[in-house]
């Protein structure tokens, strides 16, 4: 890469950089290997050669040519991806015009420690610090003109609030102002991360629309024009624009559509099956992510989970027979040896190595006792790198490995698995996080995050010292599985699990199943969901390896990952369940409005209820004159903030539902951002084309509702709505209100998170173990979950995360055993007095008091041991103690935390040991 | 591992390792990790070791325990930073508190050595999670951080009953009874933790070990050329 002589924009970095013809494509890519691309020289031109000249391994081949490999495969999953919106299409984003005029996506470069100016938010003009910057909503979306998308991206509105709290984590001072449209912080959690921004100082949200007017010749400053109510229209200079691109189909859409005969929408994308959204219209093709249409990363992940539970269930029969066991070496008993510790301290490209000096704190490691090698690595979790860690150490007979890289969080378990590779028990591998924790927090004082880093390695390198073999264990696994929630997101997840051959239990509170969508009766898209319901429930009744257990309670459920035993209380009597998965499916209840007048006036309704009597039209609702629908009722509030993300879309369906009936009546949504996110956009367009009258309020300024009379002398609601526009209130005579009556949590929630020992949000839907990365799986081993849930969602997003949850549950399920960690807890007995603390707090229930003849003494049960340690704080007397994590290596650690030869003569010897 | 498994001798081995400050960072309070909610222990945990600290005379400032999710890269910088000033503020440990090392080394030696003692006589509330976070000052006083102290119970081995069967110091959890073949036992005060596993070993038809009220000194043990055991039962056979 050094000696090569190209050089030419790179495109990972928003071409804002430059590049090599050789290089590596990014920092994390996998795999982590350079290439040469078609700006080589030699390619182009036949000269040069010099990088095959200096390569002393040889690994140059300029002669390569792309080959044609014929693969046979019995099912193919399409996840193409999306691309970002190019704004260049529509000059008067000035793209390309104006220098500090960026996209959403060259700002994310930007911010990046591996981007073009190393994490320096740079500008283009000057290279300088951008201390006012505004970013502009929709560029690309929810607009009609050419070039550009009707739909809404989705995603926009919060990528744009995360670069606001990062640019404001890179300079405090930083002035941010967003221009938006409606704010659609539609997503789980998504409304918090909203306030918290806004709340930020130096933060202006203004809703408005606005055009990017001028730049200054000397200073480079972009002008942009706005209007607000209170000031009319003006005029700002802004240091730089970010113009928050949306996101177009992936390229060559239409010759994808073609070489694998799958139709597509009229926006590009794959066109959904509305009853299976990862099926195509071809049968073993399926897609995933954003081919389905504008995708956030939890969406993706549910479908790409799901379509590959589908492709298993047509698969299941070949499951493993291209698979070959990994084979570790012998273990090496070291247990006799003096430690002797390798350390490598990894640059992780410049993340690292641009701020702390590597080599010096490789030399300081090799000063400390019982370390024998040490060296730097460029990447230590690439391939080679890995593989070189595990040479040394049994070259050189190492018995312990520190890496020094960044958090264990993410590749503790590889390296882990390096040191077996090794020979040696993968416990005698220990972590110094000198990125995260580090060179990330403090890039502008390199020497202090140097010596920081020499601290942290001599902190792991004591422990090291201190580390004991563990054993993990193989837990045999049940191959059943229980369903709880016969809803949408429950019968396809358990009839997904069933075609893969596992036998599944279903288990459902009420006497039918359907669940919340038992009261739905059409989609926007214009799916009938009461005939897909029943086909979906003769699917489930009629398969031989679904057990249904109807107006069922569940008593008692204990075991853990593998081996579950749940009592159910049913129509069928009492059961006891024995599976190994376990799918949390149990949907989620409709808020009972306190406002507004419902449960006082019968013309006062919800939106499920409006739905209801739409379908069975009803003449007080289809024949109204005038109907009033009120938005966020019951969320986006203080006792419940979050966004119930499902209740705009279903306005929109309801409204046109009835304009189709009755095209003369007078509809009005009152909300307070229209959630409209993906292609509903393109509904919410044609309601307001049809007339759909949408009139925003504010929470300060709630609509008002009284039962009066109109000019008419017809009896009617009064509504009185804000109106921002003219400037002062609206009254409105409706006969009908339809009320969007929040999402919350099903009302057996607690219980249920209770009885499988899962965790709850702070709005208390289920907690997923990560909200992007895992967004089906629980904390909890052999625990996961599917549909409302999880938080609200529509019928197609919750058969995408239904399937995904099958995906999985199948994971565990095609697997013999499972394994447990070794980092457990273990009492020693003749210490322990018996007294209980330990049992009392620990919830997992993985401790008990046994009768020996010394009393009563703890008994740990490893497997359902989660390695929190709490008992161990607990105990008086220091008999239990968790592997690991030992109060002697976690003391020897702060032991050396402050160096000996700092540490005050006065403060000679530590505080004897517990 | 949990920020529950923060445990007093860790605390006051920093600082007896010289470091003037010691923060610990936990999850939000109600959003927990795994099912335990062991940072509301990690907090009693706290608030206990900062009364300890007061009593050995040391800033309880120099403790500080926060909550923040892995998401609020900006909170913990902002938290970090002015705990950093707040402890410089305070200076270097001892120094503003006017204790020489030698002797708050002696002190958090002792406290440590009392650890054990003070969880039997707390382990209920220190597991107990706050219902009410206002009472996060009231949970452990500084009168009843004394009253721990000044109401310290002892047990005690009687020598005319004990019938050295080493019941006693079989089940005495921190080794704190001295036992041989045919000597009388004895508990080492200093080792001991209170515990009174020795007062339910001890066979009721011997009824050797009493529990001593507050106050109340401990006999001297015997000389130990006058620890053999006086057997009743066999004496009375023998004769």
């Amino acid at each position: 890469m050094e000696y090569c002589p190209v050089q030419y924009p790179d495109v990972y970095n928003q071409e804002i950089s430059d590049n090599k013809a050789v290089h590596i494509y990014f920092a994390q890519a996998i795999p982590l290997i350079a290439y040469i691309d078609e700006s080589c020289l030699y390619l182009k031109e036949k000269k040069c050669r010099i990088c095959e000249a200096v390569c002393k391994n040889d690994a140059i081949d300029l002669t390569q040519k792309a080959e044609k490999v014929d693969i046979k495969v019995g099912a193919i999953i399409l996840a193409p991806g999306l691309e970002p919106f190019d704004p260049s299409v529509n000059p008067e984003y000035r793209y390309g015009e104006f220098e500090n005029v960026v996209t959403g996506m060259d700002f994310e470069r930007l911010l990046c420690a591996t981007g073009p100016y190393q994490g320096e938010i740079l500008r283009a003009s000057d290279k300088k610090h951008p201390h006012k910057v505004a970013w502009i909503q929709c560029v690309g979306s929810r607009r009609v003109t050419p070039g550009e998308n009707s739909y809404c991206s989705m995603v926009c509105c919060t990528y744009t609030q995360k670069q606001v709290i990062l640019t404001k984590d890179h300079d405090a001072e930083a002035e941010c102002t967003v221009f938006h449209n409606d704010i659609r912080s539609y997503g789980k959690d998504f409304e918090r991360y909203f306030d918290r921004t806004e709340q930020l100082p130096g933060i202006r949200f203004i809703r408005s629309y606005v055009s990017i007017t001028k730049e200054d010749p000397v200073t480079k400053n972009v002008t942009v024009r706005y209007a607000t109510p209170d000031e009319g229209v003006k005029e700002e200079e802004f240091d730089m624009v970010v113009l928050s691109v949306g996101l177009n189909p992936p390229d060559h859409f239409e010759n994808l559509s073609e070489k694998f005969g799958v139709e597509l929408n009229s926006h590009g994308f794959s066109k959904a099956i509305l009853s299976n959204p990862m099926k195509t219209n071809r049968p073993g093709i399926f897609v995933s992510g954003g081919f389905q249409g504008p995708t956030d990363i939890p969406e993706s992940v549910f479908s790409a989970s799901g379509a590959g539970s589908q492709c298993g269930a047509l698969l299941d029969y070949r499951r493993g027979k291209l698979s070959t066991e990994r084979v570790y070496p012998e273990e090496r008993d070291v247990s006799q040896e003096e430690p002797k510790i390798g350390v490598f301290v990894c640059h992780c490209g410049a993340n690292i190595g641009r701020i702390v000096d590597v080599p010096s704190v490789v030399e300081y490691a090799l000063t400390l006792p019982n370390v024998v090698y040490s060296q730097e690595q460029l990447f230590s979790c690439a391939t080679n790198s890995a593989q070189e860690i595990s040479d040394v150490t049994r070259e050189k007979g190492l018995n312990r490995v520190v890496v020094a890289a960044c958090s264990p969080r993410t590749l503790e378990p590889l390296f882990r698995d390096t040191v077996r590779e090794a020979g040696i028990n993968q416990y005698y591998y220990e972590m110094a996080n000198i990125r995260e924790h580090n060179s990330w927090v403090h890039s502008r004082e390199k020497e202090d995050a140097t010596e920081k880093a020499k601290d942290l390695i001599r902190m792991s390198v004591a422990r090291a010292c201190c580390l004991e073999p563990l054993q993990e264990f193989d837990l045999p696994v049940d191959k059943r599985a229980l369903v709880v929630g016969g809803g949408v997101a429950g019968m396809n997840c358990a009839l997904s699990i069933a075609e893969q051959g596992h036998e599944v239990h279903l288990v459902e509170k009420e006497k039918e199943l359907g669940g919340i969508a038992n009261r739905l009766h059409y989609t926007l898209e214009g799916m009938d969901v009461q005939e897909y319901l029943r086909d979906l429930l003769g699917k489930v009744y009629e398969h031989p390896l679904i057990h249904v257990y109807t107006d069922a309670v569940i008593t008692e459920a204990t075991g853990y990952i593998g081996n579950f035993v749940t009592r159910v209380k049913s129509s069928k009597g009492l059961s006891e369940i024995k599976h190994g998965a376990a799918v949390i499916a149990i949907g989620a209840d409709e808020y009972k409005p306190t406002e507004y007048l419902y449960g006082e006036d019968e013309r006062v309704m919800t939106h499920l209820e409006l739905e209801e009597k739409i379908s069975q039209d009803d003449e007080k609702v289809v024949n109204a004159q005038t109907l009033v629908m009120i938005q966020c009722v019951g969320c986006r509030n203080e006792d419940r903030n979050y966004c119930s993300r499902v209740c705009c879309t279903h306005a929109v369906k309801n409204a046109l539902k009835l304009k189709e009936k009755n095209p003369e009546m007078d509809i009005y949504v009152l909300f307070r951002d229209m959630r409209t996110y993906g292609f509903s956009e393109d509904y919410y367009r044609e309601a307001s084309g049809k007339d759909v009258k949408f009139i925003r309020y504010e929470p300060e300024d709630m609509p008002q509702v009284e039962p009066g009379k109109s000019e008419d002398g017809r009896s009617v609601l009064k509504v009185t709505a804000p109106d921002y526009i003219l400037g002062n209130k609206l009254e409105i005579d409706a006969d009908i209100i339809s009320l969007a009556a929040a999402v919350i949590p099903s009302a057996a929630t607690k219980e249920i998170a209770g009885l499988f020992k899962v965790t709850l949000s702070p709005d208390s839907f289920f907690k997923e173990a990560h909200v992007k990365l895992r967004p089906v799986e629980f904390g909890t081993d052999g625990v996961y979950l599917c549909g409302m849930a999880q938080y609200p969602k529509h019928i197609t997003e919750t058969i995408n995360q239904a399937f995904g949850a099958a995906g999985r549950v199948l994971t565990l399920l095609s697997h013999d055993t499972v394994v447990a960690s070794g980092s457990v807890c273990e009492v020693n007995e003749s210490k322990c007095m018996g007294c209980g603390a330990c049992a009392s707090i620990c919830t997992y229930g993985a401790l008990e008091l046994r009768e020996t003849k010394q009393g009563k003494k703890a008994v740990v049960n490893p497997v359902l041991c989660k390695g929190d340690g709490l008992c161990n704080s607990m105990c008086p007397t220091g008999a239990i103690s968790l592997k690991h994590f030992t109060d002697e290596e976690i003391m020897s650690e702060i032991d050396v935390m402050v160096p000996a030869e700092e540490r005050m003569q006065k403060f000679k010897t530590a505080v004897g040991d517990v | 591992m949990c920020s529950g498994r923060v445990d007093l001798p860790h605390v006051f081995r920093a600082f007896s390792n010289g470091v003037d400050g010691v923060f610990i960072g936990g999850c939000h309070l109600g959003e927990c990790n795994y099912i335990t909610h062991g940072n509301f222990h990690a907090l009693n945990m706290t608030l206990l070791a900062k009364r300890l600290m007061e009593r050995i005379g040391l800033n309880p400032g120099r403790l500080r325990i926060e909550f923040m999710s892995a998401g609020e890269g900006i909170v913990f910088a902002d938290v970090t930073n002015d705990f950093v000033k707040e402890i410089k503020e305070l200076g270097p440990l001892g120094e503003m508190e006017g204790i020489n090392g030698d002797e708050l080394r002696t002190r958090l030696d002792g406290i440590t050595k009392m650890v054990p003692y003070i969880k039997i006589m707390k382990n209920e509330k220190l597991g107990t999670p706050l219902q009410n976070l206002d009472e996060k000052d009231t949970l452990f006083t500084a009168e009843e951080i004394d009253r721990l102290f000044s109401e310290m119970i002892s047990y005690y081995i009687d020598p005319e009953k004990c019938q050295a069967c080493m019941t006693c110091a079989r089940r005495c959890p921190v080794g704190a009874i001295i036992s041989a073949k045919n000597q009388i036992h004895i508990i080492e005060q200093d080792k001991c933790i209170r515990c009174g596993s020795c007062l339910e070993a001890c066979p009721t038809k011997f009824g050797a070990v009493t529990k001593l009220s507050p106050g109340e000194s401990v006999p001297p043990p015997p000389p130990e050329d006058q620890r053999a055991v006086v057997r009743k039962g066999k004496k009375a056979d023998d004769s």
